[in-house]
């Protein structure tokens, strides 16, 4: 929900009108905050004005389709850092305003002109602001109780929602689906997910973590659906009231939550004249084409950080790990200083009773390696290229998942015949 | 309120005002201790609150659950007998808890 927004500021003072702030952050998400936090803990002292479109205080949203869904967690518990420690380390926070236009000058200063017609002029620029939610597009699609879920006003609009329904229809069988469908499960509703595509979670997992996920939602009483074709939303007085499949089948639903990937938020890059390509361009030190805007997490195509990986492969990467690994990148090159990507990427997702932990990225593995307990409700799926270890899905199995994280950091094998058995610890096996 | 002393690894103490109920790992984020990240936001699924609690409050404590355990494994200071996640230590009202953050936890 794109609610009107009043814009306010909190931390530090702004600097006076003209002065130019020392570095201008657009986003003040998971990875516009982390680049704040790591440029004033490696000593960079120019005043740093961290600016975001939501009318809340920087804020972590994993939780957003699990604990707060679920009312476990209050909103309190998702704000980053107190007021106090932002006014602490001269950052400006600037809430509610939307940067429309971006007059660069060569040398990487410019001025930012908000959507309140505020101007922001700074000496640096750096644009984290991510992604927005890929819309579905049918006929019924506009219908009110159609909702998705990115930031805390789609959460806290469907917590508005949920009290008033039984039945609720997931399109998109992804994390963000899945994550929300077990939590709306959990909240008493009928849930049937709608998958496009063959099986769940295709463009993370493999096809065994897949057949996983299915077998164990279904077993919780998940409707699933794979290779649904949605026909039509309906509805009565403006309100959705069910999906109709091409099968025919029609589906009850006083809220379709849609979850359908993504779209990277590219259209100040394109003002600026900056290089987009699934995001946008940029090199090992989170530099776009200018050669001076930092671009840091979800919006940002990076070389692919992982040493092993093919010279030249490029990848997006949407997760709380890179957000905050990509602006530790670029917060040294603000710096004047070359840091390489530390770390293997790493992911997770809890939906239900399921934790799902991933290290490294299963790009261009040839063969697996499955290990199982079923008692212990653990499952883990090893990926090999050449032979090598390059990944792991592992679910409720976090032995699993940190000794294949640090074979990764390594640089070392995990023997793929000897970690087969799930009886033998796979941090014995790196070598 | 509750309160948490967190020394770090050279024995730098500083102490902080907590929220009844909130974790020690949102106490010690929240507030910009070093020394604590909680990449996670606290699903138990980074292993980066690695905190050593004093011997005096282990008792006070919740047992740890498996999962706790196994995560434990993974941090990057070798755990040890009062090894915990901070973001599993919910603080009561009242309670004074005193921890010690490992030198680094990434």
């Amino acid at each position: 929900m794109n609610t009107a927004t009043a814009v306010s500021t909190a931390g530090a003072p702004a600097p006076a009108a003209h002065t130019a702030t020392g570095l201008l952050i657009v986003g003040a998400s998971q990875s516009g905050v982390q680049l704040a936090i790591s440029l004033r803990a490696l000593g960079y002292t120019e005043h740093i004005t961290l600016l975001g479109d939501e009318d809340h205080r920087p804020y972590q949203r994993p939780a957003l389709s699990k604990e707060f869904l679920q009312d476990k967690i209050g909103s309190e518990s998702l704000i980053f850092r107190s007021n106090d420690y932002w006014d602490e380390h001269n950052v400006t926070l600037v809430k509610g305003e939307r940067i429309q236009d971006i007059d660069s000058n060569p040398d990487g200063s410019g001025v930012a002109v908000g959507s309140s017609g505020t101007r922001y002029p700074y000496t640096r620029l750096a644009l984290a602001v991510g992604a927005r939610p890929r819309r579905f597009e049918a006929e019924g699609s506009d219908l009110h109780g159609v909702v998705y879920l990115r930031n805390a006003d789609d959460a806290l609009h469907l917590k508005d929602l949920a009290p008033n329904a039984t039945d609720v229809v997931v399109i998109g069988g992804g994390f963000i689906g899945l994550e929300a469908a077990s939590s709306l499960q959990a909240m008493g509703k009928r849930v049937t997910v709608l998958e496009y595509g063959p099986r769940l979670v295709g463009r993370a997992v493999g096809e065994d973590t897949s057949g996983y996920f299915l077998r164990k939602h279904r077993e919780r009483g998940l409707d699933i659906h794979l290779e649904a074709r949605v026909r039509k939303i309906h509805g009565a007085d403006g309100q959705v009231s069910a999906v109709e499949l091409e099968t025919g089948e029609v589906i009850d639903a006083q809220i379709v939550l849609v979850g359908i990937g993504v779209i990277p938020n590219t259209e100040l890059g394109e003002k600026l004249g900056l290089d987009i390509e699934n995001g946008i361009v940029v090199d090992h030190a989170a530099l776009a084409s200018d050669g001076h805007t930092l671009v840091v997490g979800d919006v940002a195509n990076m070389p692919n950080p992982v040493p092993s990986a093919p010279e030249g492969e490029r990848i997006r990467l949407e997760s709380v790990n890179n957000a905050v690994e990509h602006a530790k990148v670029a917060a040294y090159a603000l710096m004047g200083q070359r840091e390489a990507y530390a770390g293997i990427p790493w992911f997770w997702s809890n939906q239900a009773d399921m934790k799902l932990q991933i290290a490294g990225l299963s790009l261009g593995f040839d063969s697996t390696v499955k290990r199982e307990v079923p008692e212990k409700g653990k499952f883990t799926v090893l990926y090999y290229r050449d032979g090598r270890i390059i990944a792991a899905d592992c679910v409720n199995a976090p032995l699993d998942f940190m000794a294949v994280k640090q074979a990764l950091a390594a640089g070392k094998n995990i023997d793929p015949q000897a970690s087969a058995d799930p009886a033998v610890q796979l941090k014995t096996l790196i070598a | 309120m509750a309160t948490v002393n967190f020394t770090d690894f050279e024995g730098n103490a500083r102490s902080v005002e907590a929220n009844t109920g909130d974790s020690v790992m949102e106490t010690a984020v929240r507030n910009g201790v070093e020394g604590i990240v909680g990449e996670c936001g606290g699903s138990l699924s980074c292993a980066t609150c690695h905190v050593f609690v004093a011997d005096s409050d282990l008792e006070s404590l919740e047992p740890m659950s498996e999962m706790e355990d196994e995560m434990l494994y993974g941090t990057a200071v070798d755990r040890e007998e009062n090894s915990r996640l901070s973001c599993q230590i919910k603080l009561c009202e009242g309670q004074t808890l005193n921890v010690t953050t490992p030198e680094t936890q990434v």
